[in-house]
Parts: structure tokens; sequence; C-alpha cells
């Protein structure tokens, strides 16, 4: 029997040679996907970016309405949530099985955490009447300015957040998948993609944290 | 092709922990007066530091094939054009005057 009649993985795909080439065309068609995401979070940086600096005094009038705790809090819990999930990608990458499962739960649970703590705070902001569109109020001669801060906050976060409900749904998927051990040291890049999903979203947090929560306390 | 790199769990906890320490930082600096530009820049920095930790550790783009390298740089490279092009816009609107008015 030769090298190339060798009984291929279950997991190969047709159209490719073997799973190394499927592991190396996946990994860059992912990349693909976070580059486009990353020019769909830009637009709304961008705007952030031309509104702080033509509103600078609102932003930071805005920004003081932002609870730093439960924002650093979820700052935290995100971060070790992209921990868990490199730790899952390396317990595929060794074949542990049940490190794998448990690594993918523990990142669901702390992703759930994370949107917690955001229902939390939205609904302080509705309280508060500081969501544009449905009930803002402000006296402060900025109210305008402290309305757009306000916009951008709800539309970052919220497509932020939205992000995060996409990414929470697909760890079910690949929490079923592995429960039932489909996931092994030759295909273990669903894993490894997913992982790039999720740390993407991550760091687009890391941007948000310092850039809506921190202005103007000095 | 180069072998796939496995990255152990050492690392990501070491990185783990720089990206706590990180996150405590960029808000003790929050509070401390450094005058204009500087309470900005510094956030930017960690910021800017924490994601590259993520992207070249977790995401093993340290490891990763050129055409990830390139995918990932190219990505970053528009995200500037984008916002260089606006920001010369923006800023420099108030250089010259307005002929007529």
């Amino acid at each position: 029997m030769s090298a190339s009649a060798e009984a291929h993985s279950p997991e190969l795909q047709h159209h490719f040679d073997s799973m190394e080439q499927q592991r190396s065309a996946s990994t860059l068609g992912m990349w693909a996907f976070v580059a486009q995401e990353l020019m769909f979070f830009g637009g709304l940086f961008t705007a952030y970016l031309v509104y702080r600096y033509l509103y600078p005094i609102g932003f930071e009038l805005g920004s003081a309405q932002l609870d730093i705790k439960l924002g650093g809090f979820n700052t935290a819990v995100l971060l070790a949530s992209s921990f868990t999930m490199a730790m899952a990608v390396w317990a595929a990458q060794t074949g542990k099985k049940k490190v794998l499962l448990w690594m993918l739960i523990a990142t669901l649970a702390l992703g759930a955490v994370f949107l917690g703590v955001k229902y939390v705070e939205y609904s302080a902001k509705i309280e508060h009447h500081l969501v544009p569109g449905y009930n803002f109020e402000s006296d402060s001669p900025y109210a305008g300015q402290i309305k757009m801060f306000m916009a951008l906050y709800f539309a970052m976060t919220g497509m932020h957040a939205l992000h995060m409900v996409v990414g929470f749904g697909l760890l079910l998927f690949y929490i079923y998948h592995a429960a039932k051990g489909r996931y092994t040291p030759e295909y273990s890049h669903p894993i490894e993609l997913f992982g790039l999903y999720w740390h993407f979203v991550d760091i687009v947090w890391i941007f948000l944290f310092p850039l809506l929560y921190l202005l103007g306390r000095a | 092709m180069s072998e796939h790199h496995i990255v152990t769990p050492k690392t990501y906890i070491t990185i783990i922990a720089f990206l706590f320490a990180l996150t405590a930082a960029t808000v003790w600096v929050a509070f401390q007066h450094f005058g204009d530009p500087w309470n900005d820049v510094i956030a930017i920095g960690i910021a800017l530091t924490k994601a590259t930790l993520v992207v070249l550790f977790f995401m093993h783009v340290k490891w990763s094939e050129r055409t990830t390298k390139l995918a990932v740089i190219l990505a970053v490279l528009f995200l500037v054009v984008l916002l260089l092009i606006t920001m010369s816009d923006f800023l420099t609107r108030g250089w010259l005057g307005v002929p007529g008015s």
C-alpha cells in the first residue's frame, strides 16, 4: 500500500489533496473574513474618531455616564474567555477531548457573564434616559454632543454584543460536536478557526473599553 | 511546508497574565494627569500592545504561514488608510480660510 493510497480522514473535503492543505486554505479564508470584519468595525471606529475630535467635551461628559467597574470587569471576563478559548485550541490539537469540551463550556460561560453584565449596563442606560431615539433626555448645554456619544456607544457595543451572541450560538455547535468526540489532532482546525473569530471579538473590546469608558477621568 | 506549530498552555498563561496587567494599567493611567494628548496616546498604546499580543500568540500569527501574515498586515493597513484619509480631512479643515466668507 503506497503512501497516497493511505486511508484518508473522513473529514477531508474532496477538493483538497490533504488535511494539511485543507487546514492551510481554510485558515487563510478565515483570516479574509476577519479582515472584512476589521473593515466593518473600522467604519464605526472612524465615526467615533471624527466625533470625538469634533465634540471633545460632550464625549467626556458622555463617558462619565458609563460604569468603569462594570466595563473593567467585563474586559477581564472577555480576556479570560479568550484564554479558555486558546486552551481549547491547544486541547483540540493535542487530542485531549475532555479538556477541549470543558474549555469550550468555560468560554461559553464567560461569554454569558459578559452578556449578562451588558444587560445590566443597558438597563441602567434606559433607566437614566440615555438611549438616543428611545428616551434620551439631558439638560446639559452639551446635550446634543452627549447624545452623539451615547449613539456611538450603543452602535459599537451593540454590534460587539451581537458578535458575542453569534459566537455563543457557534460555541453551542462546537460543544455538541466536541462532546461527540469529532475533533482530533488531525481535524482540529474548526476549533482553531472559531478561536480566530472569538479572539477578534475580544480585540474589538480591547479598544472599545478605553475609548468609551475611560475618557476625561484624570 | 512548515510543521504545524502547537502553542503550549505555558505561553497562553504568560500572555493572559500580561493582558490582565495591561488592563489594570490602562485603568490606572486613565485616572492620572499626563496632559492633553498623552492620556489618549498611552491608552491607545496599551490597547495596541494588548491587541498585538492576542494576534501573535492567541491567534498564532507568530507561527503562521506567510500568506496568513500578509492577510493580517493588509487588513491593518486598510484600516490605517481609512482612518488617515478621513482624519486628513477633519484635522485640516481650519487651516485655510474660506474665500469669500
